[in-house]
């Protein structure tokens, strides 16, 4: 120890984060000071100590040829008359900064889209029976699925209709589900998914996609130099993207991710770094894609497993996640969310994490910087995401021998457990939290069995107990304090009778202050939207699983519109979107599919296109006009919510139900007036 | 809380689920597994089971299934803290007890078969029979077109009872008032709201829409059972389509449950499980509120409401709108008071019914001829006379309007009948010159004068036909000589009426009516009505709708030009195609009116009788619905209307009614009424003299009723073939009817 702190006295020109100014959470905060005293460096104190590119965050900095990169800052006075700012190649600020957005769409979008891809493919080793690890697990998602691909689900024979073998059905509808990523002609068959408005509109505009992968190899050729120059054409491949995007990769993904492992259901667990247990071998998932912690979770829960971990001293296994696996984890098993994004290092410096295995977005490469002060094993398990620090062990994970590469990673933890070195200081703050809302459950909590159905949510939207819907969404940022922009934003949210739908950091947020409870409606909620959640038995913000999930988010506001009496497309009913503190490229694409599928949508922390006004101006208001939705910026959370409810309230007002309920009493001319 | 509710909800799933499993298991030990089960004189067996299920219980066997299923539906219990949502797991808990319960009642009826009053209208008090149990199709089809057509606004289901036995009967005559039905079940402490009716002395029945199904919270099961066939027999809705059939009772079936005593989980089930229907909850004690929206159109569960106004919660909660007629006379006023008999017993004075004479007319005036509003006794009211007399009556009422017609006259007549029985203690029979007035001991100490027929006449008459008269004035005579000379001249103002009656055809009027009454529970359903072609549920003729029209020109009943005859022989016209197109919502293009076997009207759920093509026999046959015996069609009625019912055109079947048989047109295109081969002999018996009229008329044919077969002798189309060939019958030899 003493070695350690003389250390920290050479590296005293650093800055170090102050705990409780650079988290919300109180976990968090004792990691972090934890951390300054064992002299573990984490990405709160790099954040103190370099700050972003003053040019790169206005996204007027254009690299994409070797003549840059042109700097086009805004001047801090702002420009009066014509912007004359120009590149080498005479790119003005608008088309930079276009191109620059519409990159990060694809960046988001191909993240997505390749996540999905793996899961296709996994599923198309599972219909075939090439893998005797991976199942069909959902046989109702997988007719649900099939019928929206347009495979067949029945077959005749001599003139009677009989179901179609099952084994049949997954096999064309993998290969069907597989080919949307590269078909050479037709159109994105999940498009048709969207309310029949929407479809309509995007026909119009042209921005209906072509197949996933060829939209994001657009924006590639688009943004060379010298192609598109027209931030407006820009902006509609960027939209095209990101439509392939939300209604494409990640719808795909979530569906297929269903099939595989089971549509969620309503489950309840623990959340925070609290939930890690210092008697019992800790293995931390982390990352996005459920192939590989599903087979982890399946091999930990093994008789065999167990009794490995009790021979080694433990008394059993703790599995838990981070990021999106958690939520993936969490949604399908119950399985703890141990934390967020920028608690990733934060869970290392417990001391108790015995492995933490990580496949693909969202890793800091820091972490293994961290793992080295620690006994932790960081296992990377991708072909895809590895990382050049020599204390990081691949194991490279691959579905034809699934269970194997799992049972060595399970092994590899459990063997470590005798290894730890510092002592272990797991923080005691954990919450309870109750998950797993996708759009079926959540139609079958509104109603039951027999009367299955988003109509409940309508008819207190329409008598205004509940006064719209937010999906808040997205990363952490370290530029801002952890956590606190998703927490503010909610409570805003929920105080002002606004149901939240979450996924991803946020949802993670949201569970470890408790948000995700179904007391937590009695105490932040305001009185309309208390009351729904206690006659439903929900939590008012509803976890619907990880990022590529806010797919979910895009069909339950389908839902709501199929159920009736709010309009007839998404950009018609009470609903605004959110990510507060956003920081991916993914989180880009997945709010730029919101605002085109009509949802306005409120980004916190920074937005990459202030250096380029006209441009912003085109995506803050111009868009409202053509596509119902549009973007904002508010840095401050309450201020952000407000801007939300605003809104909220403008769509109410729009439909005529921003006054109260009239109770209608039917006669019986009002019966027989009522259309069959 | 609602987490307490969905607490005892689910817990009450478990206890009715395990006791109804308990129950079937010694029913299996009892019974041979192939027993059959099921309620009396139904086509829909178990009937949530299969509305809901698509499962046809006919054995005990078949009860295994859906009892299974019920278990699956339950959720697992809600936790105290951090727990799932529970409102789902308790629509589904309250379902599968209420699943639970109907295969209770029905091994209840295979233990206990003399337990119910089997297809009575009326309790049997006497004989110790005070629980009607399942309603059969007779009663479905005949309550349920009081449903369609807006007498019977909805239905309220009431559990348990009341504190005291007046609490109960003030209750249920608030309902009364407001033509609802009220149905009993469960006890609450062991009383029960039926036999504290009973001790209050109130009628209870079908015909008083006081209903008592039975004794323990099991026989809910009969109201939702009720409730979901008038979906599939009105709405048309296929079973097993459980969605639609439970939002088709949200939508339009009003009923609601309310819960007299303490609400324990059993109770606390049902009320949960009829919350699929669209059903809300009022109960008279402290639980908690469920007063979202969603499920139901208003609030589920409303708690804590005096007696006083739980009528009027309930119906509000509902959200049905029920207009009373405010009556100033002392006795209650409503279409519910107008199955209520006046018994033997119960007689204090009557008039007719072959004692006396008594007449009913009504009379076209002229404005300045009549004073509105005057009622006048001519001769000795009922407080002249003592228990057990009779008096001659003469109810002569003369119309004036500027709209008014003479065409009105018997439409307005044929009112006094059940508007006269909707007087509470009052029994009114017949019309014309036969009518029978009963007036009851009950009636007269509240108070009752003949010249409250009068008050009641004229404000339901300006209430009722405010379009077509301004004017009304009520003369009542009691003296035998001016009875005497009314019923002389409204015997011969009968005469003519008959006579302009008679003599119109589909060929002399251009306009037909339309009646699209039934689309609030079939809504595809578009009935044309045209002189020779009356309604099919033999409430509308021609004249009826054109009235109909006058007094409400947006009603269901709109004038259709007839347009361009498209085929005179079937009867089919460009203007009601056209019109039926626009009505059906796109989904009928075109009917003929005179065929049965080529492209036939639709029919409602609400036909009086069915006719269905005969092959074998080259003719056809038609049942009625009160008859509910076997047909040579090998259906009964009740599976016929199930088959061609709802609202479709079904070639081969039409519905119509009795009246129908007789008139000209009737299947003229396929033959006519030559092609009779089979009908029901209280049928037959019940239009004999029309039938042989007709059949001389048309075919020369003498006591053509003769020639029909009937019941007695067979129910088969070989059973009957030999009467036939015997008789000569004319069908026989006529060309192929299928062709």
């Amino acid at each position: 120890m003493a070695e350690v702190k003389e250390e920290k006295k050479v590296k005293k020109a650093k800055k170090l984060a102050d705990p409780v100014a650079a988290s919300y959470d109180v976990a968090s905060q004792e990691m972090i000071l934890r951390a300054h005293d064992l002299g573990v460096e984490t990405i709160f104190d790099r954040a103190e100590n370099m700050k972003p590119c003053n040019i790169g965050v206005q996204g007027t900095c254009c690299k994409n040829c070797g003549m840059g990169p042109c700097r086009l800052p805004l001047p801090k006075a702002g420009i009066e008359g014509e912007d004359e700012r120009k590149g080498l190649c005479g790119a003005t600020a608008n088309t930079i900064a276009a191109r620059n957005f519409i990159r990060m769409i694809a960046g988001g979008a191909a993240a997505h889209s390749d996540h999905g891809r793996g899961v296709a493919e996994v599923f198309l080793a599972a219909a075939r029976k090439e893998t005797d690890d991976y199942h069909i697990k959902d046989i109702d998602k997988l007719l649900a699925v099939a019928a929206d691909l347009g495979v067949d689900t029945t077959v005749e024979e001599d003139g009677e209709i009989l179901d179609r073998d099952i084994d049949e059905i997954a096999v064309e509808t993998a290969e069907v589900a597989l080919n949307e990523w590269g078909k050479p002609e037709g159109e994105l068959l999940y498009v048709k998914k969207a309310p029949a408005a929407r479809y309509e509109l995007w026909k119009k505009l042209g921005v209906i996609p072509r197949n996933i992968d060829r939209e994001i190899v657009e924006i590639m050729h688009r943004t060379h130099i010298g192609v598109d120059q027209n931030y407006k054409n820009l902006m509609k491949q960027g939209s095209r993207a990101a439509i392939a995007d939300g209604w494409g990769g990640s719808m795909l993904a979530t569906d297929l991710q269903d099939i595989l492992f089971g549509t969620p259901y309503p489950v309840a667990a623990e959340a925070n770094l609290g939930v890690m247990k210092e008697d019992m071998v800790n293995l931390i998932i982390h990352g996005h894609e459920p192939i590989l912690s599903e087979m982890i979770v399946s091999v930990s829960e093994t008789q065999e497993m167990i009794d490995y971990a009790k021979s080694k001293g433990a008394n059993g296994i703790q599995l838990s996640g981070i990021c999106c696996t958690a939520n993936e984890l969490l949604q399908r098993h119950g399985i703890p969310l141990c934390g967020n994004f920028l608690q990733q290092e934060l869970a290392i410096i417990t001391g108790a994490c015995d492995a933490m295995v990580v496949d693909i977005q969202c890793i800091m490469q820091n972490i293994a910087n961290v793992a080295k002060c620690f006994h932790t094993k960081v296992i990377t398990t991708h072909p895809i995401a590895r990382m050049e620090q020599d204390n990081v062990i691949h194991v490279e994970f691959s579905e034809h021998h699934a269970r194997e590469d799992a049972e060595k990673i399970v092994r590899m933890a459990i063997d470590n457990f005798e290894n730890r070195k510092a002592e272990v200081m797991i923080p005691k703050h954990k919450s309870l939290v109750v998950a797993g809302f996708g759009v079926e459950s959540t139609a079958y909590e509104l109603g039951g069995t027999f009367r299955k159905t988003f109509f409940t949510l309508n008819s207190n939207i329409i008598n205004g107990r509940v006064r719209g819907v937010a999906g808040v969404v997205g990363c952490n940022n370290a530029r801002c304090r952890h956590n606190e922009g998703h927490i503010q934003v909610v409570k805003e949210l929920i105080k002002n009778d606004v149901l939240v739908l979450t996924t991803g950091c946020n949802a993670i947020a949201c569970a470890t202050e408790g948000l995700l409870t179904p007391e937590s409606a009695k105490v932040y909620c305001g009185d309309g939207l208390a009351e729904v959640c206690e006659t439903v038995g929900i939590p008012p913000v509803l976890h619907l699983g990880s990022c590529v999930d806010n797919s979910r988010i895009l069909l339950a506001a389908t839902e709501v519109v199929k159920a009736g009496g709010l309009g007839n497309d998404i950009s018609e009913w009470p609903v605004a979107g959110s990510a507060p503190e956003w920081m991916s490229e993914k989180a880009i694409s997945i709010g730029h599919y919101f605002v085109v599928s009509g949802v306005y949508t409120v980004f916190g922390v920074t937005f990459p296109t202030s250096g380029a006004p006209e441009f912003q101006k085109y995506l803050f208001e111009d868009f409202e006009k053509i596509y119902g939705g549009m973007w904002g910026f508010e840095a401050d959370p309450v201020k952000h919510a407000q801007l939300m409810i605003a809104h909220i309230d403008k769509k109410r007002k729009e439909l005529g139900i921003d006054k109260a309920r009239e109770r209608v009493l039917m006669d019986m001319a009002d019966r027989q007036a009522l259309e069959a | 809380m609602s987490k307490l509710i969905a607490f005892a909800v689910i817990q009450g799933g478990y206890n009715i689920i395990s006791k109804v499993e308990g129950e079937y298991e010694t029913a299996l030990q009892t019974y041979d597994a192939a027993t059959k089960v099921g309620f009396p004189n139904t086509a829909y067996y178990l009937p949530i089971i299969y509305s809901l299920l698509g499962l046809k219980v006919e054995t005990l066997e078949d009860i295994r299934e859906p009892l299974e299923f019920a278990r699956s539906l339950l959720p697992p219990h809600v936790k105290s803290k951090n727990h799932l949502p529970y409102l789902g797991p308790l629509l589904d808990a309250g379902m599968g007890a209420i699943l639970a319960l109907e295969i209770k009642e029905a091994l209840r009826y295979l233990n206990e078969p003399d337990f119910y009053l089997a297809s009575e209208e009326d309790i049997d008090i006497d004989a110790g029979k005070i629980w009607l149990g399942a309603a059969d199709d007779v009663i479905l089809r005949k309550r349920g077109v009081e449903f369609v057509d807006g007498s019977a606004p909805g239905f309220a289901v009431i559990l348990g009872s009341a504190p005291t036995p007046q609490i109960a009967k003030d209750i249920v005559e608030d309902y009364q008032k407001k033509s609802l039905y009220s149905w009993f079940a469960a006890n609450h402490n062991g009383t029960t709201l039926t036999e504290q009716l009973i001790e209050a002395g109130v009628q209870l029945g079908w015909n008083t829409r006081l209903v008592p199904f039975g004794p323990d919270i099991s026989s809910a099961a009969f109201a939702a059972g009720f409730a979901n066939r008038v979906a599939m027999t009105f709405g048309g809705i296929e079973p097993g389509n459980y969605k639609k059939i439970l939002l088709y009772n949200k939508e339009r079936v009003f009923a609601f449950a309310n819960a007299l005593g303490d609400v324990g989980t059993e109770w606390g089930a049902v009320a949960g499980g009829v919350l699929n229907w669209g059903f809300p909850v009022i109960v008279d004690t402290d639980i908690p509120a469920v007063l979202p929206t969603g499920i139901c159109t208003y609030e589920h569960v409303v708690p804590n409401i005096p007696h006083d106004q739980i009528c009027q919660k309930s119906i509000e909660t509902r959200g049905l709108k029920v207009t009373v007629s405010e009556i100033d006379i002392p006795m209650s006023f409503g279409p519910a008071f107008e199955g209520e008999r006046v018994r033997g017993a119960d007689l204090f004075a009557q008039m007719g019914g072959g004692k006396t004479q008594a007449t009913e007319l009504v009379k076209l005036a002229e404005m300045n001829e009549i004073e509105d509003g005057k009622v006048e006794i001519i001769g000795p009211d009922i407080a002249d006379i003592k228990e057990g007399d009779t008096l001659p009556l003469g109810i002569y009422i003369q119309v004036a309007g500027r709209e008014f017609q003479s065409d009105f006259e018997p439409i307005l007549e044929r009112q006094i009948h059940h508007l006269t029985n909707y007087i509470q203690y009052i029994m009114h029979i017949g019309q014309r010159d036969i009518t029978w007035v009963r007036v009851s001991k009950a009636a007269v100490e509240k108070g009752f004068s003949l010249k409250h027929i009068g008050v009641v006449l004229h404000a339901k008459f300006h209430q009722d036909f405010s379009n077509i008269l301004d004017k009304v004035q009520v003369t009542l005579y009691t003296n035998k000589d001016d009875v005497d000379k009314l019923t002389e001249r409204a015997r011969a103002e009968y005469r003519i009426r008959d006579e302009r009656v008679e003599n119109m055809s589909d060929e002399t009027e251009e306009i037909f009516y339309s009646c699209t009454l039934c689309q609030s529970f079939a809504p595809n359903h578009v009935c044309t009505v045209s002189p020779e072609r009356t309604g099919l549920c033999g409430a509308y003729n021609w004249m009826d709708c054109k009235a109909a029209y006058e007094i409400n020109p947006t009603g269901p009943n709109q004038p259709i030009k007839k347009g361009e005859c498209l085929d005179p022989v079937l009867g089919q016209w460009k203007g009601i195609n056209d019109f039926v197109y626009k009505a059906s919502r796109g989904n009928i293009d075109h009917y003929n009116l005179y065929s049965m076997v080529t492209d036939p009207m639709t029919t409602c759920g609400c036909c009086e009788c069915i006719a269905a093509v005969l092959p074998g026999l080259n003719g056809v046959m038609t049942v009625n619905r009160d008859y509910m015996g076997e047909t040579p069609c090998g259906m009964k009625f009740t599976t016929l209307a199930g088959v061609m019912g709802g609202g479709a055109s079904s070639p081969g079947f039409v519905g119509h009614s009795k009246y129908n048989i007789t008139q000209k047109k009737f299947i003229i295109g396929d033959g006519g009424i030559k092609r009779m081969v089979w009908m029901p002999k209280i049928l037959k018996d019940e239009i004999k003299d029309r039938l042989d009229k007709r059949g001389e008329e048309a075919y020369g044919i003498k006591n053509f009723s003769d020639m029909i077969a009937d019941d007695t002798i067979g129910v088969t189309e070989d059973e009957i073939r030999p009467f036939l060939e015997k008789v000569g019958h004319p069908a026989l030899a006529m060309d192929p009817i299928m062709g």
